[in-house]
């Protein structure tokens, strides 16, 4: 593809459950067909409570991951600890501050709102137009794969353990069928109180 | 056309690069030196865009220096890293775009060793094993191979070898001499090149 957005590949899904969220990642760094590292993953922790995971082109990825940390640790310095809500207005303007010339990733953010605990759930585009969702959001090159696992195996009111399982399958069969992600995926779940990181076992190829 | 290799152990960084200088479809110069020793424990190879590369690098390495004159202790190998890659991905989005495919390597005390993989867009990764350029493509399979995670200096000097024999064999284009460099404990140190005539008899060794 000549899409820049998939020159590295990866894919990050992330859905909602009965007061808990879940994301995961899959493990894959590669440079168009050639994969070079299988350690690369794609989620990072924002917050106690909050999780951004972010695919598309790795320059980029890294590189909005040290400019939104840099606004993030700025607004914590100013103000309290930020919420989701919060956040995603933070990472959108500063998307939509390159419009002309953006930065090439599919940011995808999970968390609880630090004060209500009400999962929450958000993608963007590249130029940083949020989606806010109530079932699941997929991100990367197979986003498509994602969506159709997600849509036949996502049901409301799932528990963390059920949320798992279900989040543990769509990835796992959505990237099986995508060159350009895979070998290996790790699932977060954020509850109230902690969240529980797992590796899968998936094929390596 | 340029090839860049990299093998990283329990306690050291092993970089090998070709030495041919072309331009266009003419050799230039068959003994340049691409891997530049940056500081005591720091070596970056560089391959790429001509005048890029030399730029590119010399400008990092100038700001290591100064980072230490400033601050009177070195920037170590991680961070040494993460700066070229700032720098680059500065630099992609500006007029000044600079086209280099580079291997940062280094040992520190307290991090251990550490070998990063920069792509021309700035893309950044600490690798156990690595090339650049289209050499590389021939060498993947090899280091899944026989790297290991206590690998001792000859062992990957071996593999490395193992590669060089494969790229000669294989790639179209000729690359008669490889430079190969390790950094350790010890600081940096330059070791045998790996040549046609070395490669004889290594194979001849290997048959016997």
């Amino acid at each position: 593809m000549a899409e820049k957005i998939y020159h590295n590949g990866g894919c990050v899904v992330a859905m909602r459950g009965k007061d808990c969220v879940a994301i995961a990642t899959d493990h894959r760094f590669g440079v168009l067909s050639q994969t070079l590292s299988t350690d690369f993953k794609k989620v990072y922790t924002v917050a106690p409570r909050l999780l951004l995971g972010l695919v598309g082109l790795q320059s980029d990825i890294l590189t909005v991951l040290d400019r939104i940390t840099l606004r993030k640790n700025l607004y914590e310095m100013e103000n309290h600890e930020v919420s989701a809500k919060s956040f995603t207005s933070l990472l959108s303007t500063f998307l939509y501050e390159h419009r002309f010339g953006p930065y090439y990733v599919e940011p995808v953010i999970a968390g609880l709102n630090s004060h209500t605990l009400e999962p929450f759930l958000c993608t963007m585009d590249l130029y940083g137009c949020p989606t806010k969702v109530d079932d699941f959001v997929a991100a990367g090159s197979c986003a498509c794969q994602l969506m159709g696992m997600g849509e036949t195996l996502w049901r409301p009111n799932l528990q963390p353990d059920q949320l798992f399982e279900v989040i543990a399958q769509t990835i796992l069969n959505a990237f099986d069928r995508d060159a350009l992600c895979g070998w290996g995926a790790t699932v977060y779940v954020v509850e109230f109180d902690k969240i529980t990181k797992r590796t899968l076992k998936t094929r390596k190829d | 056309m340029e090839t860049l290799l990299g093998i990283k152990g329990p306690d050291f960084v092993m970089l090998a690069a070709d030495t041919t200088h072309a331009n266009s479809v003419i050799v230039m110069k068959e003994d340049e030196n691409k891997i530049h020793k940056v500081a005591d424990n720091l070596l970056i190879s560089t391959v790429g865009e001509s005048g890029d590369t030399e730029q590119f690098t010399e400008f990092i390495a100038k700001n290591i220096a100064l980072y230490k004159m400033r601050n009177g202790y070195e920037l170590s190998p991680h961070s040494a890293a993460h700066f070229t890659r700032k720098n680059l991905a500065e630099s992609l989005r500006s007029r000044t775009r600079y086209q280099v495919f580079m291997f940062v390597a280094g040992y520190d005390p307290k991090e251990g060793p550490e070998l990063t993989f920069i792509d021309y867009l700035a893309t950044s990764h600490s690798l156990n094993y690595g090339g650049h350029g289209y050499g590389s493509m021939f060498c993947a399979s090899i280091f899944d191979r026989y790297w290991h995670a206590n690998i001792t200096q000859e062992e990957a000097y071996d593999v490395l070898k193992k590669c060089v024999l494969e790229i000669q064999k294989r790639l179209i284009i000729n690359l008669k001499n490889f430079n190969v460099s390790v950094v350790d404990a010890n600081g940096v140190r330059n070791l045998e090149q790996i040549s046609a005539k070395s490669l004889t008899d290594y194979n001849a060794a290997q048959s016997a």
